[in-house]
């Protein structure tokens, strides 16, 4: 129903995603990729030294 | 006659209007309210996601306004209205992906400390009613994925009586909780998030790790090392 | 009194901070995360766009899959498919219903959305089918038929359906006794193939607007066409499909912890896994909400010293 997309996606994600399977555990590559994005960006703030500022009495 | 300005009569103090007025201006001076700096130990990026995750909220309460005064019909079937439909689901993934990284920041510092706990229980809910914001409007999209969402979902609420109540299939009703009624839930959980931290300050650092605290603050140490952890 | 241009090595948690401030501009953060986030959505949709798979209408299923279609019509008409024998809220069955321990939430909630099979999907679409004289006869003769013998005419043209051959689209089932119910069978995949069914069991014939979906939906997903697109979009619960979304899309991955209790035991093969696990969900839920109150939980933070990297600029300033 997506219909005329002029304004849209430069890589179409409507195709099947791929799973990663490890025992019982089944992840899409998507969910996988959101979650490690999550704890990077979580240890990048923890690391990224952040800007000093000015010292008010 | 004339009270003072600063100083209400008598009369005055005794009415509710005033005594809220007064008690609100107590608690939340000016400068507390909007503060223009912080403790010096406020120096990391962490400390963005709160902020990051209300900015969030603003475009997917703007985006999903523009989606619900325009329609189904205008977010299937045409370019702008589908671009709009797709804003307004990333501004969702982020609003969450902000909000676990605020959340697993404040975890780690423990800042429910020093009266703090309502802070964390009120930015718990909100995450949790947050997650059944989404899921209505997962089930309202009219698609597909609603379809299978609805289908699944409907075993679970109904094992446990919800569903009698809380019909997923029923699109006007998964649509009002979707539109109105869990956005404003989110909206007021936020507000009161964001004043209790302004009323009670971002929590300080736990107690350094010195041979020996100064005499001066053996005691607030000793309390923080030995259990005054909890609200 | 303290020291104001150092800060304290031991805060006290509830008091005002005493040492030293610097500028923070809260407006100006605030302003400046607006334009990133909606700079990093606006680009995500430009590059991702989103998932937008059309629904399964009645009308696309008939025709798609006609034979499973009137395989779910014709249960739905002797009342033993999934819907008919579910039980609270669409009816007093007891074929889905869950419960905790000695418990049922389920029953106890009670009938709210009544749902009666045979009448709404079959015996009042076909109702409105305008004209067709032999219909009308075939709905009379089963509408006056003993019980008995309309569950044996449906059991009968269910056993054959499997064999079922499309002559122009019209289902011919191999001689049999099936009464009245092989033309009422036929109508009705007719009008589902036509999409006056979608219309028929959303409004029910008497309104002009809708909102409710609930007995179209039930009827479409009882069928396999329903589930085997799921199953190919990697949607169904034993597939940890709470969590995916369609196409190449990240879906609710919030929902991991609950999608994660579907694929271990004792749940995975317990009939009250779904009640079992709402209510293990809502333990945890609450626990979480109460992590500041938890003796060694809320005191885990200080153990894992991940602190330590969060105010290093102040540890380095007191402990030197
Ligand atoms: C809609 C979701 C949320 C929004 C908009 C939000 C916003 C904020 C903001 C702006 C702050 C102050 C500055 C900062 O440290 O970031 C804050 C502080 C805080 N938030 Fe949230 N928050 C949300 C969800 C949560 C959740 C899910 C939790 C944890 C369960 C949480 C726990 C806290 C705590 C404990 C503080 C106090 C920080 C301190 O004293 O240092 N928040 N929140």
């Amino acid at each position: 129903m997506t219909g005329t997309t002029p304004l849209g996606a430069i890589f179409d994600l409507n195709v099947p995603a791929h799973y990663l399977s490890w025992h019982f555990i089944q992840i899409s590559v998507p969910n996988f990729v959101v979650i490690v994005l999550m704890i990077v960006v979580f240890v990048a703030a923890l690391l990224i030294p952040f800007p000093k500022r000015e010292r008010e009495p | 006659m004339s009270a003072p300005a600063h100083r209400p009569a008598k009369a005055e103090r005794t009415m509710w209007t005033t005594r809220v007025r007064e008690r609100a201006v107590r608690e939340m001076p000016p400068e507390k309210l909007l503060p223009d700096r912080q403790p010096s130990y406020v120096s990391s990026w962490i400390y963005v996601f709160g902020v990051v995750t209300i900015a969030a909220f603003a475009v997917v309460v703007a985006s999903g306004v523009i989606l619900g005064l325009k329609g189904p019909e205008w977010w299937h079937l045409t370019g702008l209205g589908h671009f709009v439909n797709s804003m307004h689901l990333w501004a969702v993934e982020i609003f969450f992906f902000a909000m676990v990284v605020h959340l697993w920041g404040k975890f780690f510092m423990g800042a429910w400390r020093g009266g703090r706990s309502r802070t964390w229980v009120t930015g718990a809910i909100t995450f949790l009613v947050a997650i059944g914001a989404a899921f209505t409007g997962y089930v309202s999209q009219q698609n597909f994925d609603s379809q299978w969402i609805a289908f699944e979902a409907k075993d679970g609420l109904n094992a446990v009586g919800i569903g009698s109540f809380f019909n997923v299939a029923n699109f006007g009703q998964m649509y009002t909780w979707h539109v109105i009624l869990l956005p404003t839930v989110v909206v007021l959980l936020i507000v009161g998030h964001v004043l209790l931290v302004r009323r009670t300050g971002v929590v300080p650092p736990y107690a350094a790790r010195l041979a020996k605290a100064p005499p001066a603050a053996t005691a607030t140490a000793a309390g923080a090392a030995t259990g005054a952890e909890d609200a | 009194m303290p020291d104001p241009v150092k800060p304290p090595a031991f805060p006290d948690e509830r008091a005002p901070w005493p040492g030293p401030f610097v500028r923070y501009d809260l407006v100006k953060e605030l302003v400046v995360a607006l334009g990133v986030v909606l700079a990093v959505v606006v680009a995500l949709t430009v590059l991702f766009s989103s998932p937008d798979e059309p629904p399964v209408t009645i009308q696309s299923w008939s025709k798609a899959a006609p034979a499973d279609f009137l395989g779910v019509a014709v249960s739905e008409l002797n009342r033993t498919s999934g819907v008919a024998t579910y039980g609270p809220p669409y009816n007093e069955g007891t074929g889905s219903v869950q419960k905790i321990g000695p418990i049922s939430l389920q029953e106890a909630a009670g009938v709210k959305v009544p749902i009666e099979t045979a009448k709404d999907y079959v015996l009042e679409p076909l109702h409105e089918v305008p004209g067709a004289p032999r219909l009308r006869a075939a709905l009379a003769a089963y509408e006056q038929a003993p019980a008995a013998l309309q569950e044996k005419w449906a059991a009968n043209y269910e056993k054959a359906l499997p064999e079922a051959r499309f002559v122009a689209g019209v289902p011919v089932l191999p001689p049999g006794r099936y009464g009245p119910v092989a033309p009422m069978m036929a109508s009705l995949l007719a009008m589902g193939q036509s999409g006056a069914l979608d219309g028929a069991l959303l409004a029910g014939g008497h309104h002009f607007y809708a909102t409710d979906y609930t007995k179209p939906l039930l009827f479409v997903s009882a069928g396999e066409y329903f589930e085997k697109l799921a199953e190919h979009q990697h949607l169904l619960g034993t597939q940890w499909g709470m969590m995916n979304e369609t196409g190449s899309y990240p879906g609710q991955v919030w929902l991991w912890l609950f999608s994660f209790w579907y694929q271990v035991e004792p749940f995975k093969s317990s009939s009250n896994a779904d009640a079992l696990i709402f209510m293990v969900m809502g333990v945890l839920s609450l626990a979480f909400i109460c992590i500041p109150f938890i003796p060694g939980l809320n005191r885990l933070p200080r153990r894992l010293g991940v602190y330590r990297l969060i105010w290093r600029d102040h540890y380095r300033e007191v402990e030197s």
